[in-house]
């Protein structure tokens, strides 16, 4: 069937992102550079993950099958806001306490990539 | 198609083992913040996939949403009080 293609392959390019996203978290050497896999990854991971589980719902074709999905798509809407937000909040939480940004030691940094 | 839904459902715990150690041992306050809103968006997604997998969608789709605005107000309300240099020092690693 074609449409359980679809649902694989979206599904395998979420997980794709979601793994470089958990992975980036763990391996980055600084806390700003760390938000950036946790804003970007995991929005576009949630979005062809909730995208393929719409269309896998969408599999016998009723009027309440078919809201579930729109619904699906809702909360993609709204992560698609939220997590912008809140990445940015907790940036600037870091910017205001004075944390200050990881350079390389060649360049006159502390190179503490051990942390 | 349920059991490639049950083994995408462990793959996605186990991620979320891994930024809970982010959670865990991150230096500053902040960083553990970073690992608690990766397991939320996480968490999102698995629960939809839990829906399906129970072919209760439509009930679990609400769980799904009212989760995704309960980690968006924690993450935020966390992340204004920790704003006035409350316990953001280098702590000691974790043991």
């Amino acid at each position: 069937m074609i449409l359980n293609g679809i649902v694989i392959v979206l599904m395998f390019c979420g997980l794709v992102f979601f793994t470089g996203g958990g992975i980036g978290i763990l391996r980055f050497p600084d806390f700003y550079t760390r938000l950036h896999p946790a804003g970007k990854l995991d929005t576009l991971g949630s979005l062809l993950m909730m995208t393929s589980a719409a269309i896998f719902n969408l599999h016998d074709l009723t009027l309440s099958n078919a809201l579930t999905s729109v619904k699906i798509m809702l909360i993609v809407v709204f992560i698609f806001l939220s997590s912008p937000t809140a990445t940015h909040a907790i940036m600037d939480a870091g910017v205001r306490a004075g944390l200050e940004p990881w350079e390389k030691a060649s360049l006159g940094g502390r190179d503490d990539l051990a942390t | 198609m349920h059991s490639l839904f049950l083994y995408v459902c462990l793959y996605l715990c186990f991620l979320m083992a891994l930024s809970l150690y982010r959670g865990l041992a991150g230096p500053t306050v902040v960083d553990r913040l970073i690992g608690v809103n990766a397991i939320g968006s996480k968490t999102v997604v698995l629960l939809v996939l839990i829906g399906l997998l129970y072919e209760r969608v439509d009930m679990f789709v609400d769980i799904a949403l009212a989760y995704a605005m309960l980690n968006f107000i924690a993450v935020l309300g966390a992340s204004r009080y920790f704003q006035k240099r409350k316990g953001l020092y280098e702590e000691p690693p974790y043991k």
